[in-house]
């Protein structure tokens, strides 16, 4: 997917003015940030919990290469064959060879995000193979004209029921439905006759176990089981980061998982797929691809971002996050939004394609405090700051201003004096009010927010004249 | 170079790999995989009655119904009772490992093989389940097919009670001893499938069945 992330601003302020967005933001995140205020207390030791998944997904990361070898060898043991893609572009090219290979003409997937990185439905669709999204939100998003998805958990959660109405009549063309059961009927029935026809089904992967070479799928409405059990090929796309070591570290990462994610005690559907097609069974595929990516990935390994790779992309941040909450998922630009997407979108599309990125955040840590493996979300944005400053990325007027200020800082004599001037010019901006509509140094700055006025004297001059007093 | 080549060169320029250290990871991986260390878990009661009760309690949290019989004979009245009450049709696909029971008899009419698009009711039973969670696990196996409790709109599965075990943990070592290495899919099912994309508004029946019931075998 093309990156969109250099008009976030643009983007943002649009998003800000749009009235069912806001209500449908409103509406989300009362019913996640409850439900998984609820559910992790069903843990008797939530922190205890978290450390442990820390610990596991240290584990490989630390070592990416021996275990990426071994899921290697274990996979292939059971029939699988692993391939390797070093960018989306690469995926797009074995994604199509695979359904080339088999006669494929149909495709039937899962949700993955990977793939809307690697922009393979297009790619699929230009080799004349059809792509059919099952997972409802991002199937509602594809009849869309391929709208992008706006959160990774809730991919539609920027369209109405009205929204969905409307364009299940216009693409069915069926009787328009008001009711969320009958439009969900609807939608089964379509695509279970994709589920039926299709010859290879396309999933990602929550996690890829070192153990027994299986990848292991979280789903609750049984598409990621469908697309894995029907058709005869099935390919798993999934990043180079999403090895764990054993089914037991499986099991601590999925009490956490839909717990952080939706607030469920466990999502419907959890399957472990392992192989393909044994001896006498009546279904499951006989061809099983692993795919994994890159796509940017090895470059964080033991980078000063190396604790993004821990995440288990659960949507939590986003889900806790203001900024988030008050623009949605579109204005971030490109496949993951919130928090996590701020630090993914500059480390794999490149720091110069998100200036604003890491600057869009307040840093007031709800996603640190949320997330399930303690990734350092508001401390990574800080670093990625850093990085843009250092390579000379930010605006000139910035750069300017900052060099201005540590210059003038620097001469104390000519800083008091500059506060003073400052603290006097700002009292008499605010006339009669304590506060100040319109910085006309920082208009665009102040345009969403009141600034204080100051008391007109500044701090040094307060504490001269008070010094000696009792 | 090949993009595996590519890939894992990058990995290991970053971790600095050299013999030493590469022998000491493979050592901890090694370690880590015959471990299997297993993190902190809710705590469960293990007593019989209590695995019973919270099996049942957590299976209709996530919107399972749950019957209790006696013995396994007992089984194919108790299915039948449910259909009738359900208003749903009296003829099933089965695992064809449960061909064995007396369907006929309470008037069911029930095929042992693996599930199609048109039947409406599957009838499975699972490996184990999971009182954690209330959860099923599912092995596939040409006795088992997986499509059986995916396919049919109406799930019933028969749960044997000493085969519920406290944790996820549990079920995987009881996989471990009696069937070696894991089946082509293990499948752990809680509850009827669901969606909540439209408006966050949960609806019952996405793509799997629309209800799960639960046929819990006492002996």
């Amino acid at each position: 997917m093309e990156s969109k992330s250099m008009h976030f601003k643009a983007n943002a302020s649009a998003k800000l003015a749009d009235v069912v967005l806001q209500g449908n933001l409103k509406n989300a995140k009362g019913k996640f940030v409850t439900a998984r205020a609820k559910a992790i207390t069903e843990l008797d030791d939530f922190e205890a919990t978290r450390d442990a998944a820390v610990a596991i997904r240290n584990k490989v990361i630390d070592n990416l290469d021996i275990w990426l070898e071994t899921f290697e060898r274990k996979a292939e043991d059971t029939g699988a064959k692993v391939l390797w893609a070093k960018d989306g572009a690469e995926v797009c090219r074995l994604v199509v060879e695979i359904a080339r290979k088999h006669g494929v003409k149909k495709v039937t997937k899962s949700k993955s995000m990977l793939s809307e990185e690697a922009g393979l439905n297009q790619a699929l669709e230009a080799a004349g193979v059809q792509p059919v999204e099952t997972d409802l939100g991002e199937y509602i998003l594809q009849i869309d004209d391929n709208d992008p998805p706006s959160h990774i958990i809730a991919p539609a959660v920027h369209k109405s029921l009205d929204d969905v109405a409307n364009l299940f009549h216009k693409v069915h063309g069926t009787p328009r439905k008001t009711e969320i059961p009958a439009l969900t009927r609807e939608a089964r029935e379509v695509l279970r006759e994709h589920f039926l026809s299709a010859e290879m089904g396309m999933s990602g992967g929550n996690f890829l176990v070192a153990e027994t070479g299986s990848v292991a799928l979280v789903t609750n409405e049984g598409n990621g089981r469908m697309v894995t059990t029907l058709p005869r090929v099935h390919v798993v796309v999934t990043g180079i980061e999403k090895v764990i070591p054993t089914l037991e570290d499986l099991s601590t990462l999925m009490r956490l998982l839909p717990r952080s994610a939706t607030g469920q005690s466990i999502s419907n559907y959890f399957s472990i797929l392992t192989g393909t097609k044994r001896p006498g069974d009546h279904d499951g595929p006989e061809h099983l691809y692993f795919v994994l990516v890159d796509s940017g990935r090895a470059d964080v390994v033991a980078s000063d971002f190396h604790e993004m790779l821990r995440c288990i992309r659960c949507g939590a941040c986003m889900n806790h996050c203001p900024v988030y909450q008050t623009i949605g998922g579109h204005a971030y630009g490109w496949v993951y939004p919130g928090p996590m997407g701020s630090v993914l979108t500059p480390l794999y599309t490149g720091l110069d394609k998100a200036l604003d990125l890491p600057h869009a955040a307040t840093l007031c840590n709800q996603c640190g405090v949320v997330c399930p493996v303690k990734i350092p979300l508001p401390e990574l944005l800080r670093k990625l700051r850093e990085k843009q400053t250092e390579q000379g990325m930010r605006p000139f007027t910035e750069r300017l201003g900052l060099r201005l200020w540590a210059w003038v800082a620097q001469k104390p004599k000519l800083y008091a004096l500059g506060a003073k001037i400052g603290a006097r010019y700002l009292k008499w901006l605010a006339g009669d009010s304590d506060r100040i509509r319109l910085l006309p140094a920082a208009p665009e700055w102040s345009k969403g927010r009141d600034f204080p006025a100051p008391q007109g004297k500044t701090f040094r001059e307060m504490y001269a004249a008070r010094k000696g007093q009792p | 170079m090949s993009s595996r080549e590519d890939i894992l060169g990058r990995v290991r320029a970053r971790l600095n790999r050299g013999a030493t250290n590469a022998a000491l990871a493979r050592e901890q991986m090694l370690a880590a995989l015959s471990q299997r260390t297993q993190g902190p878990k809710p705590a469960v009661d293990a007593a019989p009655e209590a695995l019973l009760a919270r099996f049942r309690e957590k299976s209709e949290v996530m919107a399972s119904t749950v019957d209790i019989v006696a013995t396994e004979a007992e089984v194919p009245a108790a299915v039948a009772r449910y259909l009738v009450a359900m208003k749903l049709p009296k003829t099933a696909v089965a695992w064809p490992s449960l061909t064995t029971l007396d369907w006929a008899t309470a008037g069911l009419t029930v095929e042992g093989r693996g599930a199609r698009d048109a039947d409406l009711v599957g009838i499975t039973g699972c490996f184990c389940a999971v009182a954690e969670t209330g959860t099923l696990m599912l092995c596939s196996s040409p006795g088992t097919p997986a499509a059986v409790s995916l396919l049919p709109e109406t799930h019933i599965a028969i749960v044997r009670a000493p085969r519920i075990v406290p944790h996820m943990e549990d079920a995987w070592n009881l996989a471990r001893k009696e069937l070696g290495s894991l089946p082509r899919a293990v499948n752990f099912i809680s509850g009827p499938s669901r969606t909540g994309d439209i408006e966050q508004t949960i609806v019952l029946g996405a793509h799997g069945p629309y209800r799960v019931h639960l046929v819990i075998v006492k002996e």
